[in-house]
């Protein structure tokens, strides 16, 4: 192992920023349902997943109906069709798949979230095919350079709309009355019952609220890698499980820093990771990384980093 | 204000309530008294919606409330303190009061904050601190604050004194009885048994889910079943 590199090092890093994002946004989705239910929604990666196909259709559409629309206009009207898709797909789910079960024990709910994960993959091959699509550069992949290392404008749109996104996430946790609702709720639902707070209508805003926020990671995803097809939504759901359980599975803050946090360790890893073990591993390794830590996390601390005791909503 | 007629509760095949009938009219304090396991707690679930009666009849405000949520319930004037206080740890206490008036949305919320602030001024210094870091006494300061601040018709406390020292116990039975002569109707649900039937008008004994004495408290106090069982003479 050599000097390292500074520019590589700072590449790195803001790879693992852009990363970093997405899982933070997909995170939060996990980490609000947690909250509020004590139940890991697998079938949240799918919604991901969803959100980026459907963004891609509208798309496609748009640009058939207004050749001339630019780019970037096309991707945010058509992300804002797939917006609501989304949120009435997470309504959905907690409405057929989770509601029914709210007094079942812990592992039917479990059991459920992977069968409507499988069935959204499956009704998702059906509608969009195997294949893979390659997700139009509406917002140019151009690089540039930034301090020596390289960025394309793309990624910088994802950092941004990420930081909005989580800061108005933020005051609408706690600043206004949803969001304090939202927050009694998930600290004792039957005592936020007495206050005159409709539980399942919260149940239902949490679910909505998460799944907006995945459909748009879902297009960031798309339109950085170039590329969406049906199975997409699946290791990254797991990742940003992972990233959820890192920074401490209930707690926003945690989601967002977990995130981040994850993003920047891949990134580190699959640059690194070749210099680590003498070439014997290489960067296609990266996804190690992610569910070595998933692992590390809960042997070492299953509370995350920012976590309280989890065994108290048992 | 509130009539309970033949109500029974079951926790799986456990009978916890055998057909209590109890009634509060508007403006009285009455309590519920009664050992460890009778069902009191049971009884005040069942008022709230938070257990469901396997049968028996609730009216509130001269209306049934077969089939309405406790989140339904607020808005008809009910509000329930409950056993343990139900604080929100880790919302301030302003946040927890301001839970209290969720279901309102009219202008005269911050005046209502004042308020409670003026009836407990201990809240108002502690206004930013989480309700988690409260003592014990002024979580149910708050509990009861929060409760008035949904401007009750109806409260219901379940034992308000639990785990309070004597002099914090003095201080939340004054602000009962200033609560009480502000025009509440109250349920007392207590294991002090003699605080509870100084403070109210009339009392009911539970025993083993079933009301087994009834009347004026200065009756109940005299009462020789009720001295040798709950006030230990
Ligand atoms: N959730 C529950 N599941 C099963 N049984 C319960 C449950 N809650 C209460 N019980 C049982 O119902 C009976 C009445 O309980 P309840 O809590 O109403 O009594 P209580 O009069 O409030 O007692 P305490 O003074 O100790 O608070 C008890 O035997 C109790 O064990
Ligand atoms: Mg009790």
């Amino acid at each position: 192992m050599g000097a390292v590199n500074l520019d590589i090092l700072l590449q790195q890093i803001l790879n693992g920023l852009v990363l970093g994002s997405v899982y933070a946004l997909v995170a939060l989705g996990y980490t609000m349902v947690y909250g509020v239910l004590g139940l890991i929604n697998f079938a949240h990666g799918e919604v991901v997943m969803i959100g980026a196909l459907s963004t891609l259709s509208v798309s496609r559409l748009l640009h058939n109906v207004f050749p001339g629309l630019p780019g970037p206009a096309v991707l945010l009207f058509s992300t804002l069709a797939a917006i609501p898709v989304c949120m009435l797909l997470g309504y959905a789910i907690e409405r057929v798949a989770y509601r029914p079960l709210r007094r079942a024990p812990r592992l039917a709910p479990l059991i459920t979230a992977i069968g409507v994960s499988i069935l959204l993959q499956n009704v998702a091959m059906v509608v969009w095919g195997r294949g893979y699509h390659s997700f139009p550069a509406y917002v140019s992949t151009e690089p540039f350079q930034f301090f020596g290392a390289t960025m394309t404008p793309v990624q910088v749109v994802i950092i941004a709309v990420a930081i909005a996104i989580m800061a108005g996430l933020m005051v609408l946790v706690h600043r206004t009355k949803l969001g304090r609702a939202m927050r009694a709720t998930a600290e004792n639902q039957s005592v936020a019952g007495l206050m005159g707070v409709d539980i399942n209508a919260i149940i239902s805003v949490t679910f909505v609220i998460g799944s907006a926020l995945a459909a748009v990671a879902g297009v960031m995803v798309a339109a950085n890698y170039s590329i969406a097809h049906y199975y997409m939504g699946f290791v990254l759901g797991l990742k940003a499980f992972t990233a959820a359980v890192l920074g401490g599975i209930g707690n926003l803050g945690g989601a967002m820093a977990g995130g981040l946090l994850l993003g920047i360790i891949e990134s580190l890893g699959a640059g690194y990771v070749g210099d680590l073990t003498g070439g014997f591993l290489g960067s296609n390794y990266q996804d190690v990384f992610a569910f070595f830590v998933l692992i590390v996390v809960l042997v070492f601390r299953p509370s995350g980093l920012m976590g309280e005791r989890v065994a108290e909503r048992a | 204000m509130l009539e309970v007629r033949g109500l029974h509760v079951h926790y799986g095949g456990i009978a916890a309530v055998k057909g209590v009938d109890l009634e509060v009219a508007s403006g009285e304090l009455v309590c519920l008294i009664g050992a460890n396991g009778a069902g009191k707690t049971t009884t005040l679930g069942a008022i709230a919606a938070l257990v469901s009666p396997s049968a028996g009849e609730i009216t509130l405000g001269g209306e049934r409330t077969a089939g309405l949520a406790s989140f339904q319930l607020v808005r008809r004037g009910l509000a329930l303190v409950p056993e343990g206080r139900g604080v929100f740890g880790r919302l301030n206490v302003r946040e927890n009061l301001e839970m209290g008036a969720y279901h309102r949305s009219d202008r005269e919320i911050g005046h209502d904050l004042e308020k409670v602030f003026a009836l407990m001024p201990r809240l108002q210094e502690r206004c930013y601190q989480t309700g988690g870091t409260l003592s014990g006494g002024e979580q149910q300061m708050l509990a009861i604050g929060r409760a008035l601040m949904s401007r009750p018709k109806l409260l219901l406390l379940d034992e308000p004194s639990m785990g309070l020292a004597p002099l914090m116990v003095q201080k939340v039975f004054e602000t009962i009885q200033a609560v009480a002569r502000d025009g509440v109707t109250i349920l007392l649900v207590e294991q002090n048994a003699r605080l509870a039937l100084e403070l109210a008008g009339r009392g009911y004994v539970m025993e083993g889910g079933c009301i087994t004495l009834a009347g004026q408290s200065a009756a109940l106090l005299a009462d020789s079943r009720v001295r040798e069982a709950y006030l230990g003479e």
